[in-house]
């Protein structure tokens, strides 16, 4: 019993007080900040080292859909670009995800998310998810559960994942979309009463990632609805992923 | 002919394997399994002249593998191994379905990956043993299940409250990773991150295993310092994931305590790697020729500092959780695992070690810092849900130490090699020990010396089978603890 009081004690409060304001630390690759006029080697090296075909030249970009946020590109343009540790990346349309050379992270997040009055009316203060993994390597859905921890706790602003679709508002759907998991995404995603918010969380999810150019995927589905929300990463922080629904329910 | 002996890692020439008749290959892999080996794998590879079948055992008191294989210029069939051995159990199925050659007398010939209902008619579907009589009913879980977890069919069979049996079907997952490998031969960069994303849970595990097969293919030893900084990756791997184990076993029991203390720590530890490489799962971490990021003596601190701390908070946490009466009712003789089906199935990992199994490939087959560091393979008899929890506290506490004597000699050496080309018509089969147990990485190069052939293998291979077995005869309601108490990989199985 007294131990049971000694580490209550010392296991204190762990709740991160201002989820708005928490900054990652300086390691963490998040938005990557781009000055295509540093580099002055052949493009096509910086295109060609990215595993996921994230970059393209007419100007720099990078597609943070597609990126995984592996740094490799960063090491070899010779500071043209350059991962910075801001995490509120993500976006209610999918072309935003498209960060060009001299694009500011404020200037890229200010547009970023779209907190329409309809939404914050019906889900500001109450948003239930039901979470499908269609072909999620366990990455994405690690930090989704981390975002219930004590440290997170998510529930603190009325957001919740649910066992069921049906007590759902939306969902949340990562993984490339195998052809094995194809039918059963597609009877959660009917299932869930109409509106709903559909959340793609991942560079799979929203590109299919590492697993792209797989043919054992079936990603026709992701083609016919509107996706509201794009969360990328490899896998999101859990601080990329509540921030961006607490801006997409409009709570400041 | 007498197999090839080759240890953890070491590339050797595809055509000094020796190539044995299909009868003498079954009888050999019986009698070694029979002796006390351990089957690694058994897996077909399609040549121009036929499908050849490969065998890897592993005797793990001699820190020595054995391969050798036999070829399908046109038969179609063959006697199943399984039947006197059952560990082949699956990786028959498997050959199988990939190249439609039947284990005759194989007793659970199903498709492992295919034949899930309203994917594709043209396979062979998937059909569930179903169990009749009064008062008998079968529950179905899944592919999607309750809570932010892959997905998986679970079928159980039920009288009352009781699990009679539980079967398993997997393969939702299923996205094509081998071929990946090999279709992307040529971009290096790309195979080591679709080695991380394998099962993303076990990013070092997976990555460390992929690359050192590939080192092992260039020729190239790293420096004793990457190893180093590899090996205590993944301690770090192991301790967060374990930690993040005992948290959702707590949780599965409402032990919130446990729930919340264990969660917090896991948070600490997911944060000290992405101190290191800037990802909690250890991503980047790890490069064909060593690692990309350094233990900085600042660094080196830090590290030191976090695991002081860990071992302390670990100690009491673990002391409270495990001297509770609410606890111990739920994990005491609850799935139990004995040693026997464990050694019958060939099981790995923690799960084996919990169930009296000495097997942990870090002490066997070592590789990369747990070549100077010896491992000392910890077990517990009980083989039953607090086994298995007690069994990863007791894995956090060595892996600390472990971690102490690493960091505490940390060797100099540059960070990267160069990988240069691969050696042709090469075999490799790199052995390592992931928080779940033995992961296998099997490349193969063609005469070009371009990867031809990748055969993974996740430790929840070899696992699978055993929750289905530890659920037997318990009450259904106790199942999601059982199946945390293993805390398999889907995407690892499914590839």
């Amino acid at each position: 019993m007294l131990d049971l009081l000694r580490l209550r004690l010392k296991h204190g409060s762990q709740a991160i007080p201002d989820i708005r304001k928490a900054a990652l630390m300086e390691t963490h690759r998040g938005f990557p900040s781009i000055d295509e006029s540093k580099y002055t080697g052949d493009w096509q090296k910086i295109i060609d080292v990215c595993p996921t075909g994230a970059i393209t030249k007419n100007t720099l970009s990078i597609d943070l859909g597609k990126c995984i946020f592996c740094g490799e590109c960063e090491s070899v343009s010779e500071g043209a670009i350059k991962f910075t540790n801001a995490h509120k990346i993500s976006c209610s349309d999918r072309n935003h995800l498209i960060v060009s050379s001299g694009t500011e992270f404020d200037e890229y997040q200010e547009k970023a998310i779209e907190a329409t009055r309809e939404i914050h009316r019906m889900f500001g203060h109450s948003l239930k998810l039901r979470q499908v993994s269609a072909g999620g390597c366990n990455g994405c859905e690690t930090e989704l559960n981390a975002c219930g921890n004590v440290n997170f706790d998510m529930g603190r602003f009325g957001i919740d994942f649910v066992a069921s679709p049906r007590h759902a508002d939306g969902i949340v759907i990562t993984g490339p979309v195998t052809k094995n998991m194809a039918p059963a995404l597609l009877d959660a995603y009917r299932s869930i009463g109409d509106p709903k918010v559909v959340i793609a969380v991942g560079a799979c999810a929203i590109s299919g990632g590492v697993f792209a150019d797989s043919a054992q995927l079936n990603r026709s589905f992701l083609g016919e609805i509107k996706i509201d929300l794009f969360v990328p990463g490899c896998p999101p922080h859990p601080l990329t992923f509540i921030n961006a629904l607490l801006d997409f329910i409009g709570r400041t | 002919m007498s197999w090839l002996k080759i240890s953890n890692a070491q590339a050797v020439p595809v055509g000094e394997i020796p190539l044995l008749t299909i009868e003498e290959l079954r009888s050999q892999t019986i009698s070694r399994i029979k002796n006390g080996e351990r089957l690694v794998l058994l897996f077909g590879d399609k040549t121009s002249d036929g499908v050849v079948l490969y065998a890897v055992l592993a005797d793990d008191n001699a820190s020595r593998l054995s391969v050798a294989c036999s070829k399908f210029p046109d038969q179609k069939s063959y006697r199943s191994i399984t039947t006197e051995a059952p560990p082949a159990h699956l990786f028959e199925r498997e050959f199988y379905e990939q190249f439609g050659i039947t284990p005759e007398g194989h007793p659970w010939l199903k498709p492992v990956r295919t034949g899930i209902p309203g994917i594709d008619h043209s396979e062979r579907q998937y059909e569930f043993f179903s169990m009749e009589g009064e008062e008998v009913h079968e529950v179905g879980v899944g592919p999607i299940h309750a809570g932010i977890i892959e997905p998986g069919h679970f079928r159980f069979s039920c009288h009352g409250e009781k699990v009679y049996q539980l079967e398993i079907k997997l393969g939702f997952q299923h996205r094509g990773v081998e071929e990946l490998f090999v279709r992307n031969a040529d971009r290096p960069i790309y195979l080591e991150k679709l080695a991380e994303s394998v099962a993303g849970d076990t990013v070092i595990g997976h990555a460390g295993g992929f690359i050192r097969a590939m080192e092992s293919l260039a020729d190239v030893t790293i420096s004793n310092r990457a190893k180093v900084i590899r090996a205590v990756a993944l301690e770090l791997e192991r301790i967060a994931v374990h930690l993040g184990d005992l948290s959702a076993l707590s949780g599965d029991v409402a032990y919130l305590t446990g729930s919340s203390v264990f969660g917090a720590l896991r948070t600490k530890v997911i944060n000290t790697t992405m101190a290191l490489c800037g990802n909690r799962f250890g991503r980047r971490l790890l490069g064909l020729g060593g690692v990309n990021f350094d233990i900085t003596p600042r660094l080196l601190d830090d590290v030191s500092r976090v695991v002081d701390q860990l071992d302390e908070d670990v100690a009491l946490a673990a002391e409270v959780l495990f001297s509770s009466a609410s606890v111990l009712e739920r994990f005491e003789k609850t799935g139990i695992v004995k040693k026997e089906t464990a050694v019958a199935l060939g099981m790995v990992g923690p799960a084996a070690r919990a169930s009296g199994v000495a097997v942990d490939i870090r002490s066997d087959h070592p590789f990369d810092g747990f070549e100077f560091v010896p491992v000392h393979k910890l077990t517990l008899q009980s083989g039953d849900v607090f086994a298995r929890a007690y069994v990863r506290f007791v894995e956090i506490q060595q892996s600390i130490r472990i971690m102490r004597e690493q960091l505490g000699r940390l060797p100099g050496g540059e960070l990267r090699k160069d990988l240069g080309r691969l050696n042709k018509d090469t075999f490799v089969i790199s052995l390592t020990e992931g928080w779940r147990g033995e992961i296998a990485y099997v490349v193969m190069t063609d005469g070009e010396g371009r990867i031809r052939k990748v055969k993974v293998k996740d430790p929840s291979f070899n696992n699978w089978f055993a929750l289905a077995l530890a659920v037997r005869e318990e009450g259904i309601s106790d199942f999601p603890l059982c199946n945390k108490s293993f805390n398999l990989s889907y995407c690892g199985f499914d590839l």
